[in-house]
């Protein structure tokens, strides 16, 4: 890693200039093109996991060190508990589950 | 990995430790975010004859935003590299360069907020209002916190220099740095575009 980071800071810039293009282009998306709302919804949300990516393996360095492999995984199911917790909520309290009666 | 290209900040098993301990925290930091992501898309149409969304976000500020941040975010990388080239000035340089932008994040946001309010959207109007300020909130003073949290690491870098425990240090901070570009690019993209289109 040492070795490598002697040079110039390539990886860096890519990242930065990737998360600036993401985020360009999903203004764009959202205000510039006539998909349908949910469409567009999906698109942009690519585009945010995109750049969260790029965060986290370009400049977060989630794979390095000894602990690597234990990183991903404790990061992975953060994020399964997060997207229960978000979609899980909206089911719950959209689908009729929630009634007061 | 062998010990000449083991980067400082992991050389001692405790530094090691600790960088596993805070990315343990930070997975703890995504589920706090989430419930506070869930109880908005719950509320955020619910606006109680005030202001909804698209009343009141200003795409420009929040790109304005939205670059400082993420510009923050690639000096805080390259000041990590600087730290793993031993070089403590540009390490302190573009940490420096770093809390600048977050100020100035800050410094936009809060201004944000002051124009919502003039709008007649403060955080007791309406359930859209209340969830809205505690999401943002939230993260503002995570990055107030980060803010203050490098200042002082870099005042022990000046007095000790790069050694391993103020490398491992400034590493961690940077993770939270850079943990917190991740939250905002999630707001920026399902709180303000969102809010904004649909």
């Amino acid at each position: 890693m040492n070795a490598k980071s002697h040079r110039f800071p390539w990886n860096h810039l890519v990242g930065f200039v990737l998360s600036i293009a993401f985020t360009l282009l999903a203004v764009f998306v959202a205000f510039n093109t006539d998909f349908s709302a949910s469409t567009i919804l999906w698109i942009i949300g690519i585009f945010a996991i995109f750049q969260a990516a790029i965060q986290l393996f370009m400049f977060m360095h989630v794979t390095e060190g000894k602990e690597g492999k234990i990183n991903l995984f404790n990061i992975g199911s953060s994020v399964i508990l997060a997207l229960i917790i978000v979609f899980g909520t909206i089911w719950v309290l959209t689908s009729g589950h929630a009634h007061l009666h | 990995m062998t010990s000449q290209t083991t980067p400082l900040e992991y050389k001692s098993h405790q530094s090691q430790m600790n960088i596993l301990g805070f990315w343990v925290f930070l997975g703890a930091e995504i589920v706090l975010f989430s419930t506070l992501f869930a109880s908005y898309f719950i509320l955020e149409h619910n606006t109680a004859a005030g202001p909804s969304g698209q009343d009141i976000f200003i795409l420009k500020d929040v790109l304005i935003e939205t670059f400082l941040l993420l510009t923050s975010s690639f000096t805080c990388g390259l000041a990590i590299h600087s730290m793993r080239n031993h070089d403590k000035k540009g390490l302190l340089i573009w940490m420096i360069v770093t809390l600048l932008l977050g100020a100035g994040f800050l410094y936009m946001e809060i201004n944000e907020f002051i124009h919502y309010i003039h709008e007649g959207a403060t955080i007791q109007t309406s359930g859209f209002t209340a969830a809205f300020f505690t999401l943002l909130g939230t993260h503002g003073a995570h990055v107030t916190f980060g803010v203050f949290w490098i200042i002082m690491l870099l005042i022990q870098l000046v007095r000790r220099g790069i050694t391993e425990k103020t490398s491992s240090k400034l590493f961690i901070a940077s993770l939270y740095w850079h943990f917190l570009d991740v939250v905002w690019i999630f707001i920026f993209t399902f709180v303000y575009l969102k809010g904004m289109v649909m």
